[in-house]
């Protein structure tokens, strides 16, 4: 979800018959859940999907920080901030532990930052949609980093070890996320007639674009079968989302806030909620660069990698020069 | 690309007593830096009380490929477990 619809590097799903002995190997050591290791020989496109799919999710939590980062001086009281402090600086070590799992594969860290820079890579649609009031950051918290739970949950069993591993590195602190964002909003659902209505305003608006997080639905998401012979992706767009409902409808009504969608209802035959689809055109658009956000976070990032350039030349040509230095003495 | 800071494994000693374990790495311009970027990374909920820091083009690695002559022999070596061994009962705890 923090990936979605990444294009597998291969059309259809590869075939036993067709596959080289050097294939088979591998696809018999992901079947019996053996880990692949950066330098055990792998299809040339579970290598370049592989990449893609950790570089969209580093881009996605380095972006995420943008909409928290816009509360950080407004925060309403030090501990929030302190809180919301620790919760961004988080993020950055995510983009780091997922952009070092990346760079397992051969791909530098800076030719993906070039290419989210130059749109050619994507981060999350969520991201683009803006954070308005302080319940917003409590919704982000709560919604949007239970939605990565979910899925990264799923991912800390993916083939590959690099990955893997950061996921479970991952998965270890966004539990603070979700539960700091639960507890803001708790704050505000049990506080003033207006802050529950700050409260209930925000849940509003961030639940679609939360449950559109997980990625289209199964039957219009055409580039998984491949995906998931490989096990870089665990479980099913759907399978995924209906999970984050069910927890989640119960967190809404302890805060005692009306649904944000008239269609949850639970399905006792099913055993699960029901739940209305979200506006896919929108996701779409919002994909596309039309979201309400896509212009401004993306401006946001080249600014920052930019304005920061000297700096990082800097760095560089000064221990450049203490090392040419100390060979000199030595 | 040619001004990418160079890439650092991270080493971290956790509180009681254990080695120095590999936990990840970065990208630093040098040493020092690498060890602060590592304290803000690595060490946020009192993972460790000590770092390594070591340039990755500095280690040198096994190859895949020989894990079978590598490792396969000890399989076949139960005797170096101590569990090879049936002491009886009667000789008490060892």
């Amino acid at each position: 979800m923090y990936a979605q619809m990444i294009k597998t590097a291969h059309k259809g799903v590869h075939k036993r018959e067709d596959m080289s002995p050097e294939e088979r190997a591998f696809q018999d050591k992901i079947d019996a859940d053996i880990k692949i290791e950066p330098r055990d020989w792998m299809p040339d496109d579970y290598r370049a999907t592989l990449i893609r799919q950790i570089g969209q999710h580093a881009h996605s939590e380095v972006v995420g920080q943008l909409p928290e980062g816009n509360w950080i001086t407004r925060a309403p009281t030090l501990e929030r901030k302190a809180i919301l402090l620790a919760k961004v600086q988080d993020e950055a070590g995510h983009g780091l532990y997922l952009y070092s799992a990346a760079e397992t594969l051969g791909e530098t860290r800076d030719e993906l930052v070039r290419l989210l820079h130059e749109g050619r890579m994507k981060y999350s649609s969520i991201f683009n949609y803006p954070t308005l009031n302080w319940a917003d950051i409590g919704a982000v918290g709560w919604l949007v980093d239970g939605a990565a739970i979910v899925n990264q949950v799923a991912l800390q069993r993916t083939s590959y070890g690099p990955y893997s591993r950061a996921m479970i590195r991952i998965c270890k602190e966004e539990s603070f996320h979700a539960r700091q964002g639960y507890h803001a909003i708790m704050k505000m659902a049990f506080g003033t007639p207006e802050q529950k209505k700050q409260a209930q305003d925000a849940v509003n608006r961030l639940w679609f674009p939360a449950i559109m997080m997980f990625g289209p639905s199964d039957a219009d998401s055409t580039h998984s079968e491949q995906s998931m012979a490989w096990k870089i992706k665990v479980k099913s767009n759907d399978e995924l989302r209906q999970q984050f409902v069910d927890q989640t409808v119960p967190q809404i009504e302890y805060l005692g806030l009306d649904l944000p969608d008239p269609g949850i209802k639970w399905n006792e035959e099913r055993g699960h909620y029901d739940f209305s689809d979200p506006d896919w055109s929108e996701f779409f658009d919002v994909i596309k660069g039309n979201g309400p956000c896509n212009v401004d976070r993306l401006q946001n990032r080249v600014a920052a990698w930019e304005d920061g350039a000297w700096v990082r030349d800097g760095l560089l040509a000064h221990a450049e020069k203490k090392a040419a230095r100390k060979v000199a003495a030595e | 690309m040619k001004n990418e800071w160079p890439l650092w494994e991270v080493f971290i000693r956790g509180q009681h007593g254990m080695s120095h374990r590999h936990v990840g790495s970065l990208h630093a311009p040098d040493a020092d830096m690498a060890i602060k970027n590592a304290r803000d990374v690595y060490t946020r909920r009192n993972e460790g009380v000590s770092i390594w820091v070591v340039e990755a083009r500095h280690i040198a690695a096994t190859a895949p490929g020989d894990k079978g002559p590598l490792f396969e022999p000890s399989e076949s070596k139960v005797y170096r477990h101590p569990t090879f061994f049936d002491i009886p009962d009667e000789v008490g705890h060892m």
